[in-house]
């Protein structure tokens, strides 16, 4: 506490009769506003900070066999993964199987076993039905099972049961990154007609790119009239560039549709100015998408540069012309470095909101302009494989926070958030 | 039991939304489905009726499929859904993970009229869909099987296709030349799937991918595609509004929807009332003429108009040569297929 110094004190270090109402009133402000931001802490816990958490924990949570088939996954846990487990795991899987039968966590666990390799579900479904007919083994459960259906001989199913039983994996991470832990527990690359994670994130990471390069293009320039301009024209100009956060963004996005199609009002009018034969295809491809993520995304990057050239004085850049600079000198010498924070937060909060649009390529992007949110969506609303969701959610993090943390390095976290 | 760590995690969150929605007040019948022409059909043939004869409110909504959401619903003990139409792969991977109310038959006053195909373990079928080739014949006349799809040459323009590799992989070994008997052996096999791949390889740049099934009907009308796969229902509805489409009946490709109800519901007995409603020969006579899909109640087929008969994909004439989707089949590799399938589109 810095401020102590100020309260007058006595020999001893204890407050003196004139410290004591300012002391407590110092701490009743403190809690106070300490009461005043409550809400908000309890707010960001509640949406950012738990369901941030709770999308980690389900990228490597693997609770689904364990508490399906409890006995199995302690027999997994002592059995080497080679030949066969012993007449016990067999033993186990009967006994889990006859008491899960019926139990909606069954389904979860063949859910969970079907992504080691397709087929799994019916297997396990299949066994539990048959097993239960079964009271006492004739030759034991190895055969019995064996008998079930053949698959239960063989090594691979029994390493796919004990790659799937910890509670915790690193299945989910895995595949986002299209590897693949083979029977051995050795990570090789995904089978090539499957790989499919890593390219949609180079290019939603080169489709973020270039949006936030045509934004800087185009912003950079526009924010600099806004603060030259007069008066009454730069407010004008102002609006113009808040115009689209006034419009929900499904309604820009579909405006786009009908401007760029091939029925659509710019090809109309191309064709009868005799400028183009035939229509252009500009919609439903990757230069619609950039056509209509720049024009959503633009004021993020106009905002924060706008922000720091209000601040520069214009005396500065006639300080370099009377020093005899030339203005384009004085501007790449003087000016530029001088808005590089607000060009750093502008281009940074672009890029992080560019990657993450999920409605907008959905809209007006073909096949090949999907990006990752295209499949965290995907399999978080159609097939409930929450892991794998939440695993391409988490990697997508990791990239931004790695930017974040470059970005912030250069230019400083505090001149990016503008509380230097 | 189910409430795992997630569900743990999430209680607080629940807790306020439940705040925020004033979750406790009393709530109506609700029913859910997939919206359109098909939904508009269930008001006229269903909804409205019910709410007349029971003097019940009855409240729609519809979704695009997916079992997400009743996932979360029953995680978090808030479901507010009393009545589902589902497609059978997603009701089947529901009731497995016990989303689902087991189907009670004794509460059903019809249930030895239902065709035994459609009596599942959590859902009676609510009516039987057909997903077909259809055309515009003014434009491209002569049209007759999946394989003159692929005929580029002599019917040049795009193609319609849902993307999704469930329905499109069969499409493309009919196409192929495999008989509907043995299209699943085919296609349980890694060498069956490259041949479907193989055989979309040669229009991939001529496929234009639907998502939602009104998108196919509308492109065909706008001249954006020249032929599509499309859902009959849609295309004949279509019809209805002056259109002459061709649906190809010959290698149709049906499986059913169905009425479900999720596990949880506080509305059991009038959920149960109300399927058994959507289920008399009577309501479903309705339905099939506002909407022509098959009916489920083998009484009602012969209440039905002699006149909306063929159009129906359960008539007798429509079904030689027809491909019944082959659920078990995709609750196992629909996620295999599903990814390669993506990768392959995204490509």
């Amino acid at each position: 506490m810095a401020t102590t110094t100020e309260t007058p004190t006595d020999s001893m270090g204890r407050a003196t009769a004139l410290a004591p109402p300012s002391l407590s009133s110092r701490a009743k402000a403190r809690m106070v506003s300490a009461l005043l931001i409550m809400p908000l802490v309890l707010f960001l816990t509640l949406v950012f900070v738990l369901p941030l958490g709770g999308m980690l924990v389900h990228a490597v949570e693997n609770g689904e066999v364990g508490e399906a088939l409890p006995g199995v996954a302690a027999e997994m846990r002592g059995w080497t993964g080679e030949g066969l487990p012993p007449e016990s795991a067999y033993a186990a899987l009967a006994r889990d199987l006859k008491a899960a039968y019926g139990d909606p966590r069954l389904g979860e666990a063949s859910r969970r076993l079907n992504y080691e390799r397709a087929g799994y579900r019916a297997l396990l479904a299949k066994t539990a039905r048959s097993i239960r007919a079964i009271d006492r083994p004739r030759a034991g459960w190895t055969a019995e099972l064996t008998a079930i259906d053949p698959r239960w001989s063989e090594t691979a199913t029994w390493a796919a049961l004990r790659r799937a039983s910890p509670s915790l994996t690193p299945y989910y991470l895995l595949t986002a990154l299209d590897l693949r832990m083979d029977d051995n527990g050795s990570i090789a690359r995904a089978p090539a007609e499957e790989r499919i994670y890593i390219d949609t994130l180079g290019r939603t990471l080169w489709i973020g790119f270039v949006t936030t390069l045509l934004c800087l293009v185009l912003g950079f320039p526009l924010a600099h009239a806004l603060v030259s301009l007069p008066r009454g024209f730069a407010s004008v100009l102002m609006v113009c560039v808040l115009l689209p956060f006034w419009t929900s963004l499904l309604v820009r996005t579909s405006a786009w549709i009908v401007v760029l199609q091939k029925e659509g009002v710019l090809n109309g009018l191309l064709t009868r100015l005799g400028i183009v034969d035939a229509p252009l295809e500009l919609v439903f491809n990757r230069f619609g998408l950039y056509v209509a993520m720049v024009h959503i995304l633009l004021p993020f990057m106009i905002l924060p540069i706008l922000s720091v050239m209000k601040g520069i004085s214009p005396s500065y850049m006639r300080a370099s012309a009377s020093l005899g600079a030339h203005p384009a000198v004085g501007f790449l010498k003087v000016y530029l470095p001088m808005t590089l924070p607000g060009v750093g937060a502008g281009c940074l909060m672009t890029f992080i909101i560019g990657v993450g649009y999920y409605i907008t390529p959905s809209l007006v992007g073909g096949a090949r302009d999907q990006m990752t949110s295209y499949f965290i969506a995907y399999y978080a609303n159609t097939t409930i494989n929450w892991g794998l969701s939440s695993a391409l959610g988490a990697i997508l993090l990791a990239c931004i926070m790695l930017l974040y943390a470059t970005v912030g390095r250069l230019i400083g976290v505090g001149r990016i958030a503008g509380i230097q | 039991m189910t409430t795992t760590r997630a569900g743990r995690l999430y209680a607080p969150i629940v807790f306020a939304m439940l705040i925020a929605s004033g979750a406790s007040h009393a709530r109506d019948l609700t029913v859910v489905g997939f919206g359109g022409s098909l939904q508009d059909a269930m008001r006229t043939a269903y909804f409205e009726p019910f709410s007349k004869r029971y003097g019940a409110p009855l409240i729609e909504e519809s979704y695009t499929g997916g079992i997400a959401k009743l996932k979360a619903m029953n995680q978090s003990r808030t479901v507010t859904w009393d009545v589902l139409q589902m497609d059978e792969n997603e009701m089947t991977l529901a009731c497995d993970e016990g989303l689902l109310e087991p189907f009670d038959w004794k509460s059903q006053p019809n249930a030895a009229d239902i065709l035994p195909q459609v009596k599942a373990p959590c859902g009676v079928g609510a009516f039987v869909w057909s997903k077909v080739l259809a055309f515009d014949p003014a434009k491209t006349p002569g049209v007759k099987s999946w394989a003159d799809f692929w005929d580029i040459k002599r019917w040049p323009g795009e193609r319609g296709l849902r993307k999704q590799a469930r329905m499109t992989l069969e499409i493309a070994l009919l196409a192929d030349g495999v008989a509907p008997d043995k299209l699943y052996e085919t296609l349980g096999t890694k060498a069956g799937v490259d041949r479907a791949f193989a055989k979309l390889d040669q229009i991939k740049p001529h496929i234009r991918w639907w998502v939602s099934g009104a998108q196919p009907v509308e492109w065909l009308a706008a001249g954006n595609v020249v032929m599509t796969s499309a859902y009959n229902g849609r295309v004949a509805a279509a019809n209805k509004d002056g259109r002459a489409f061709t649906m190809l009946w010959t290698q149709q490709l049906y499986s059913a929807d169905y009425w479900t109800i999720p596990k949880g519901t506080d509305k059991l007995k009038a959920a149960r009332e109300l399927i058994a409603f959507m289920t008399s020969a009577d309501a479903q006579k309705r339905f099939a003429e506002t909407i022509p899909y098959g009916v489920t109640n083998n009484r009602a087929s012969a209440l039905i108009d002699p006149k909306i008969q063929p159009d129906l994909p359960t008539a007798p004439q429509n079904m030689a040569g027809a491909l019944m989707i082959d659920t078990p089949f995709w609750v196992n590799n629909e996620d295999e297929l599903q990814q390669r399938f993506e990768r392959w589109v995204a490509q």
